[in-house]
């Protein structure tokens, strides 16, 4: 039933998107790697809900939806970022620096 | 220990005297409002010179008044326990009862008797003497105000009323003294009296303590009845009491070792020297003892101490004054000296002599400063007409001054006279009878011949200094400078009567307690009976009689007279420069016109320590070091440090962020994991 296979997958999402949030300075790629991570997660549950039943479908349900509110607010705020500073790259944003 | 409360509600309850004595408050109340008055007149009406005098002087005639008829009606009934009246409730607070309560006996009656009677005088001569003073209003509201605080002194009938008239007096004494508080030297003295006093109070309010554990009372007549089944005889308790008592009268009445604020405290207008530091505040400490004297009567070693400090006092202080110029220093040395008199008297045992002795030093020392007064009103006169700036006060700027103040002069002369001991004044009797006492004792106890040959040779040192003081202002040729002298003038009636009423009190003064040897009835020693019978009872005084007596009184006539002649002809033997003129000092002379260096001693021993520990252990030290430094400044530094350490954390940098919560969310995992 591939939940080994799937299991494996989803773990290399995760590294790769953890991988690509620690290296890249990028806000866009960043933000995808956020939802590579979350989609990894969603991945898990879905192989995970065949051997444990429907409880973890439906919590792919309520990440689906606040990755599309995180998303939009995300997105919303890359987009100020970038008419701010006519950039997106994270480095020249430290502005909350203590 | 058991304390029935029987015995606390039975002596709660005295009954209330009748007649004049019920009215004693007020003495004390008429002055306390000639304070007021002269007070408010001080602050709205600093010229209204003539209300003041009017109200200053008039109070302390009424005082004198119901003085005087408290008197009479104690002559007339003999009371068998002194009358207490009672005004109200003070501090109830369980057994500690305390009623603001005024105790009347013969001892208190004598002393309302002097407070008031030279009270008024001095009050009567500050009219004339301190008439062109700007605080003319404020001195005699201070006066008036110290006045109150006395009688609340002598009339007390427990320790803690007298403790207030105590702490009165000394407020009253350090506002005076720093009177003229424009000259920085007269604030400081005010400051030195008071803070050597509080060395004194300290010992007053310890010996209160421990009557009060040892004895559940704090009133006379209480401490009376108890103290001899309380407290054993000769035991340390009551010695330790008396001891520390002691010191508080040391401290008031100008004692070795704290004796040194009373020569400062001539810094004062002279007027105050005369009533507060010769005629009464000082003579507090003799009242005290005298007062407790069935205490001091039960520990044998603390009134042996009494007696030595004062005839310790009393010569050394007579030495000083040999050698001081400024006529009121040495005034004051006298006055020192003279209390040690005192001392000597009551720690003797002889506390009538004792009492005597303050009656009569309070005539004639009243009338030395109030005469030397009126000689300083005239130099300043003098000076000031021409705009110099000598001393006024300095006795080499003086001489001669009998051709200009006759009645001055005269009055001087007898009370130096009788301040020498020449009989038959007033001076005379009383030290005679101290010294007699002195001898007396010392047939068992030969310390005391000591302590009578101290006094003896301090008689010697008083006639030879005042006839000194006398010499250099009144008698050989004028030193005070050609011009000056055409304004040197006898002093107007409302000074030089007061002087004439004091001359004839320290003629007769002796007159109050004639002894037996001249045929006298022993009037005071009569009179004073009850309030020293318990200790008559348990310190018998063997006075030497027959030809003995002869013998010591001629002995001491004769020191008198030939301190008086000494010092008559020593000091006009060669002409005496003024005091711009006059050479430096040398030899012992030096030492004692430096009075011993003990100001110097002091200064070195305590002050300088003391401030010194202030400066560098306790303030730089512990407040700025310790407490504002390691304390507020030091646990506010310690947070910001933190606070800064937290926020390197906050870099602004995202990808700085992401790593530790990367690093955090591992960490949690691998907990959570286990």
């Amino acid at each position: 039933m591939l939940l080994g296979p799937s299991l494996i997958l989803s773990a290399l999402l995760f590294t790769i998107g953890t991988a690509g949030v620690l290296v890249r300075r990028n806000a866009i790629v960043l933000f995808m790697c956020i939802e590579l991570m979350l989609n990894a997660v969603n991945l898990t549950f879905v192989a995970l809900a065949q051997v444990l039943g429907v409880n973890g479908q439906v919590m792919v349900f309520f990440v689906m939806t606040v990755a599309a509110a995180e998303a939009a607010v995300g997105l919303a705020i890359i987009l100020a970022i970038f008419r701010h500073t006519r950039s997106v790259d994270l480095k020249t944003t430290n502005l909350l620096q203590g | 220990m058991t304390f029935p409360l029987l015995a606390v509600v039975a002596a709660a309850a005295p009954e209330a005297p009748t007649g004049v004595v019920q009215w004693i408050w007020l003495a004390v109340a008429l002055p306390l409002a000639g304070f007021l008055v002269n007070g408010a007149l001080a602050l709205r009406r600093p010229q209204a010179k003539t209300a003041v005098s009017v109200i200053g002087v008039g109070v302390l005639l009424g005082a004198f008044v119901v003085a005087a008829a408290a008197f009479a009606e104690l002559r007339a009934h003999p009371p068998e326990a002194p009358l207490i009246v009672q005004l109200w409730r003070w501090m109830p607070v369980g057994f500690l009862d305390i009623r603001f309560a005024f105790q009347v006996d013969q001892l208190s009656a004598v002393m309302l008797l002097v407070v008031t009677g030279v009270g008024s005088l001095i009050h009567l001569f500050s009219v004339g003497y301190m008439h062109a003073d700007e605080g003319y209003a404020r001195f005699f509201s201070y006066l008036n105000l110290f006045v109150a605080f006395m009688l609340v002194l002598v009339l007390g009938a427990s320790l803690p009323v007298l403790f207030v008239g105590w702490e009165g007096v000394g407020l009253c004494s350090y506002l005076l003294i720093g009177f003229w508080y424009a000259v920085e030297a007269n604030s400081d003295a005010g400051k030195k009296a008071f803070l050597v006093n509080r060395i004194g109070d300290f010992g007053v309010l310890i010996a209160m303590f421990m009557l009060w554990w040892s004895v559940r009372s704090l009133d006379f007549v209480t401490i009376a009845e108890r103290a001899p089944l309380r407290l054993a005889a000769g035991g340390t308790l009551v010695t330790t009491i008396t001891l520390f008592l002691f010191l508080g009268c040391a401290g008031k009445s100008a004692q070795i070792p704290l004796y040194v604020w009373l020569p400062d405290a001539m810094a004062g207008p002279t007027p105050v020297s005369a009533l507060i530091h010769a005629a009464t505040m000082v003579t507090a400490g003799v009242y005290l003892v005298a007062r407790t004297n069935f205490l001091f009567s039960l520990a044998p070693l603390s009134s042996a101490v009494v007696a030595g400090v004062g005839a310790v006092t009393a010569l050394f202080a007579a030495s000083i004054g040999l050698r001081q110029y400024d006529i009121k220093k040495v005034l004051a040395y006298s006055t020192v000296s003279q209390l040690g008199y005192m001392f000597l008297g009551v720690g003797t045992g002889a506390y009538v002599a004792g009492i005597f002795h303050l009656v009569t030093h309070a005539f004639f020392k009243a009338l030395l400063f109030l005469g030397a007064g009126s000689v300083i009103h005239a130099m300043h006169h003098a000076y000031h007409a021409t705009h110099s700036q000598q001393d006024a006060q300095d006795m080499r700027n003086m001489g001669g001054l009998r051709r200009h103040m006759p009645w001055t002069f005269a009055l001087m002369l007898l009370a130096t006279f009788a301040i020498a001991g020449v009989p038959p004044l007033s001076g005379f009797f009383s030290k005679d009878e101290i010294l007699s006492a002195a001898f007396g004792r010392g047939q068992t106890q030969p310390i005391w011949i000591l302590f009578w040959g101290m006094g003896l040779l301090a008689a010697a040192m008083t006639a030879f200094y005042m006839m000194r003081l006398i010499a250099m202002t009144f008698l050989g040729q004028n030193r005070t400078g050609e011009v000056e002298r055409q304004h040197l003038h006898e002093a107007p009636w409302v000074m030089t009567g007061p002087l004439l009423v004091l001359g004839v009190l320290s003629l007769a003064g002796g007159l109050l307690n004639l002894p037996a040897l001249v045929g006298g009835g022993a009037a005071l020693e009569r009179w004073l009976e009850p309030v020293v019978a318990v200790a008559s009872r348990q310190m018998p005084l063997v006075m030497p009689e027959g030809p003995l007596e002869w013998a010591l009184v001629s002995g001491a006539v004769i020191v008198a007279l030939a301190g008086l002649l000494v010092g008559w002809r020593l000091t006009l033997a060669r002409p005496i420069p003024t005091a711009e003129d006059a050479p430096e000092e040398v030899g012992f002379g030096r030492v004692l016109n430096r009075k011993y260096y003990v100001d110097e001693l002091y200064d070195a021993l305590i002050v300088r320590p003391l401030v010194g520990i202030s400066r560098w252990i306790l303030w730089k030290g512990i407040d700025q070091g310790v407490i504002d430094g390691i304390g507020a400044n030091g646990s506010a530094g310690f947070l910001r440090g933190l606070g800064w350490l937290g926020s390197r954390l906050q870099s602004g940098q995202l990808g700085f962020y992401v790593v530790v919560f990367v690093l955090g969310a591992v960490w949690i995992l691998r907990a959570v994991a286990r």
